[in-house]
C-alpha cells in the first residue's frame, strides 16, 4: 500500500503516558509514535509492568495522557466526546462483569446503546447489527445462556461480540488471552484476525503470547526499556527487537522458528 | 397478574383495622354511597390514605434499593447505605431528645409530627449534602458506599449520646418513631410525599439505561457512551428524594429497599431495568400492604410495629427463596 492511500484510524504524538499526583507526573512510557491502519491486526507485547496496560487505558481515555496527543480519526482524543468516542472505539477488558446475570443476548445489545434512544430500546437495525455481531463470532447457540454459566473462552467470544455490535473503527482488547489454554488462545487471536479481515476494522491487542501474535499480526508495537517500536512482525524479528524484550539469562529469542527458547 | 395481586391485596388491606367494617360496604364508600358515615369516615380518612402510603412506602423503597443495588455493585446495598436514614434518624433524635435541653414551653411546640417531618427531612438532605460533596472528588463508588457507611455510624453516636441525656418519655417517643408507621399521615401530607415520590420516580426512568450500561461495570459503561458522574448524580438524588421522604414521612422502615430487589430479580430472573424497575415497584407495594394487614392483626385492637413485621415476613421469605434457587443472582 502506497503512503497516500493508508488511512489512519489511531496515531500518537511524542505521547507519554502515567500517573499523576499531586507532586509530579510518574512517567510510565514515553515518546511513544505509531499509527494505525484500518483493517490491521495490531498486537502490543512487553515485559510485564513495561505499561502496556497504562498506555491502552489512556488510548481508551480511561486515564489522561500526560504529554503528547492520540489522534482518532484524525482528531484529538482529548476533544472527542464520550458518546462521539463510543461510537468509534469499543474496548473487551480483563475486569468482571458486574452482573453476570445478564443473557449472552442482552449483553450483547448493550453494545448498541450509543446509538439507542433514551431508554434503550432497540430499532430493526440495532437487532440487526447484534445478530451480526452474534454469528461473526460463531456464539448462535449460546444466545439465551446467562454469562455465570459460560467458560472463560466463551465469555472472552461474547464480550468481542458486544464490542462488534458496538460498530466501530478500532476494538482495543486488553489481554484478551489470559486465563484460556493454548487452543482458545489460539483461537481467540485468530478470530481476531478474521474478524479484521471481514470487518475491515482496526484491532488493538495487548498480549504475552509473542510468538503467536508474530504469526497472526499485521502490525507489532514492542515495548521495551528503551524504546518503543511499531512495525510488521518481520521486520522487528529482522531488527533483533524481541531480543532486548527481556533479560538474556532466561530465555532468547529464535529468529529461525520466531519463537523463545529457553536458554541451557 | 403482579397487578391483579397488587388490587387485591390493596382492598384486603383496607378491610383489615380495629373496627369491623364488611367487605361490600368498603366498596360502596370507595365508590361515593354513604350507608354509614361512621364507617365512611373511617375508610376515607384513615384506611385509604394508609393503603396510599403503603404502596408508596413499598414502591418506593424497592426502588431506592434497585437503584443503589446496582450503582454500587453490592447485593448487600439498600436505600439507607447513604446515610439517609441516618440523617434523618439525627434530625429526629435532636428535635425529640434535644428539645428537653431546649425547656418546656419550647419543646412542646417543637415535638409536633411536623417538625419531625421536617427535622427528618433536613437531616437526611444534609447528610445527603455531604455525600454529594465528597462523592464529587472521590472517583471510585466503593468510597462512597464507606463514606455512607461512615456517616451512619457518626449519627447512631450522636443519638446515643442524646439518649444518655434524655428522659424516659422522651426516649419513648424517638424509639415509637423508631417503629416506622404507615398511619396518621392526612390527605395533604399525602399530597406532598406523593409530588416528591413521582420526581423521584422520573428521574429513576430516566437513569434506565445507565442503570442497564452499569451492569457491565463503570469502565465499560463509560466505554458506551455514558456520562458516569451525571449519571451516579441522578441516581443518588432519586434514591434520596424517595428514600429521604419515605423515612421523613413513615419512619426509618428496615429491610424492604434491601429484599425487595432481590426477590423480583429471582423470580424475573432478569437483570434488565426496564423490567426490574416496574417489576420492583409492584412487588413492593404488594409486599408492604401484606406487611401492614399482618401488622393490624385482623379482629384484634393492637397494631404491631410495621418495622418489626416488615423484617418478620420479609426474612425468612428471603432465606427460603436463596435456599431453593442455592445461588443469589444479581
Amino acid at each position: 500500500m502506497s503512503k497516500e492511500t493508508k488511512n489512519i484510524i489511531l496515531n500518537t504524538e511524542n505521547l507519554s503516558v502515567g500517573y499523576k499526583t499531586k507532586k509530579k507526573d510518574i512517567v510510565v512510557a514515553s515518546n511513544i509514535n505509531f499509527e494505525l491502519e484500518q483493517g490491521q491486526l495490531i498486537g502490543l507485547v512487553g515485559a510485564n509492568g513495561i505499561g502496556k496496560s497504562t498506555l491502552l487505558r489512556t488510548l481508551i481515555k480511561v486515564q489522561p495522557s500526560l504529554t503528547g496527543s492520540i489522534f482518532l480519526n484524525k482528531k484529538n482524543l482529548k476533544e472527542t466526546s464520550t458518546i462521539d468516542l463510543a461510537k468509534q472505539l469499543s474496548i473487551v477488558l480483563t475486569e468482571q462483569l458486574t452482573s453476570k446475570n445478564l443473557s449472552v443476548i442482552d449483553l450483547v445489545a448493550l453494545g448498541r446503546h450509543p446509538y439507542t434512544n433514551w431508554i434503550g430500546n432497540l430499532t430493526e437495525e440495532d437487532r440487526q447489527k447484534v445478530d451480526e455481531a452474534i454469528s461473526l463470532v460463531n456464539i448462535s447457540e449460546l444466545k439465551d445462556k446467562r454469562c455465570y454459566e459460560l467458560s472463560d473462552g466463551q465469555l472472552q467470544k461474547v464480550m468481542i461480540s458486544r464490542a462488534l455490535a458496538q460498530d466501530t473503527d478500532i476494538i482495543v482488547l486488553d489481554e484478551p488471552t489470559t486465563h484460556l489454554d493454548m487452543y482458545h488462545k489460539a483461537y481467540i487471536l485468530k478470530l481476531l484476525q478474521k474478524l479484521t479481515k471481514e470487518t475491515g476494522k482496526t484491532i488493538l491487542f495487548s498480549s504475552h503470547e509473542i510468538d503467536l501474535a508474530i504469526q497472526l499480526c499485521d502490525t507489532m508495537i514492542v515495548m521495551t526499556n528503551d524504546n518503543i517500536i511499531c512495525d510488521q512482525p518481520c521486520n522487528l524479528i529482522e531488527k533483533g527487537v524481541f531480543n532486548s524484550l527481556f533479560p538474556k539469562d532466561m530465555i532468547a529469542f529464535d529468529t529461525k522458528t520466531g519463537s523463545f527458547k529457553i536458554t541451557k | 397478574m403482579l397487578i391483579l395481586v397488587l388490587v387485591i391485596s390493596f382492598f384486603v388491606n383496607i378491610s383489615f383495622g380495629s373496627v369491623n367494617i364488611p367487605f361490600r360496604s368498603i366498596f360502596s364508600s370507595l365508590f361515593g354511597r354513604i350507608e354509614n358515615s361512621t364507617w365512611e369516615v373511617i375508610i376515607t380518612d384513615f384506611r385509604l390514605p394508609k393503603a396510599i402510603t403503603a404502596i408508596l412506602v413499598g414502591s418506593g423503597l424497592g426502588i431506592s434499593g434497585l437503584l443503589m443495588q446496582t450503582l454500587f455493585r453490592n447485593p448487600l446495598a439498600g436505600p439507607f447505605v447513604l446515610g439517609i436514614s441516618s440523617g434523618a434518624s439525627l434530625g429526629v433524635a435532636l428535635v425529640i431528645l434535644g428539645s428537653g435541653l431546649f425547656g418546656g414551653a419550647f419543646a412542646a411546640s417543637l415535638t409536633t409530627k411536623w417538625s419531625i417531618v421536617i427535622a427528618a427531612s433536613l437531616g437526611s438532605f444534609l447528610v445527603l449534602l455531604a455525600v454529594l460533596a465528597v462523592s464529587s472528588k472521590v472517583r471510585d463508588t466503593m468510597a462512597i458506599l464507606i463514606i455512607g457507611l461512615m456517616f451512619g455510624s457518626i449519627t447512631a453516636a450522636v443519638v446515643s449520646v442524646l439518649s444518655y441525656f434524655s428522659s424516659a418519655e422522651q426516649l419513648q417517643q424517638y424509639i415509637f418513631w423508631g417503629f416506622g408507621s404507615l398511619s396518621n399521615l392526612s390527605w395533604n401530607e399525602l399530597l406532598i410525599f406523593l409530588g416528591i415520590y413521582l420526581i423521584g420516580l422520573l428521574l429513576s426512568i430516566l437513569s434506565i439505561k445507565g442503570l442497564n450500561s452499569l451492569l457491565l461495570g463503570d469502565n465499560y459503561a463509560k466505554s458506551l457512551g455514558l456520562n458516569l458522574k451525571q449519571n451516579r448524580l441522578i441516581i443518588i438524588i432519586a434514591t434520596s428524594l424517595i428514600a429521604g421522604t419515605i423515612t421523613a414521612f413513615a419512619g426509618p422502615i428496615a429491610f424492604i429497599g434491601l429484599a425487595i430487589p432481590h426477590l423480583t430479580r429471582q423470580i424475573f430472573t432478569t437483570s434488565n431495568h426496564k423490567i426490574l424497575l416496574p417489576a420492583v415497584c409492584l412487588f413492593g407495594a404488594i409486599v408492604m400492604l401484606v406487611c401492614d394487614s399482618i401488622a393490624q392483626i385482623p379482629g384484634s385492637d393492637y397494631t404491631l410495629p410495621i418495622n418489626a413485621i416488615t423484617a418478620l415476613v420479609g426474612a425468612p421469605v428471603v432465606i427460603w427463596l436463596l435456599l431453593r434457587q442455592r445461588k443469589m443472582i444479581f
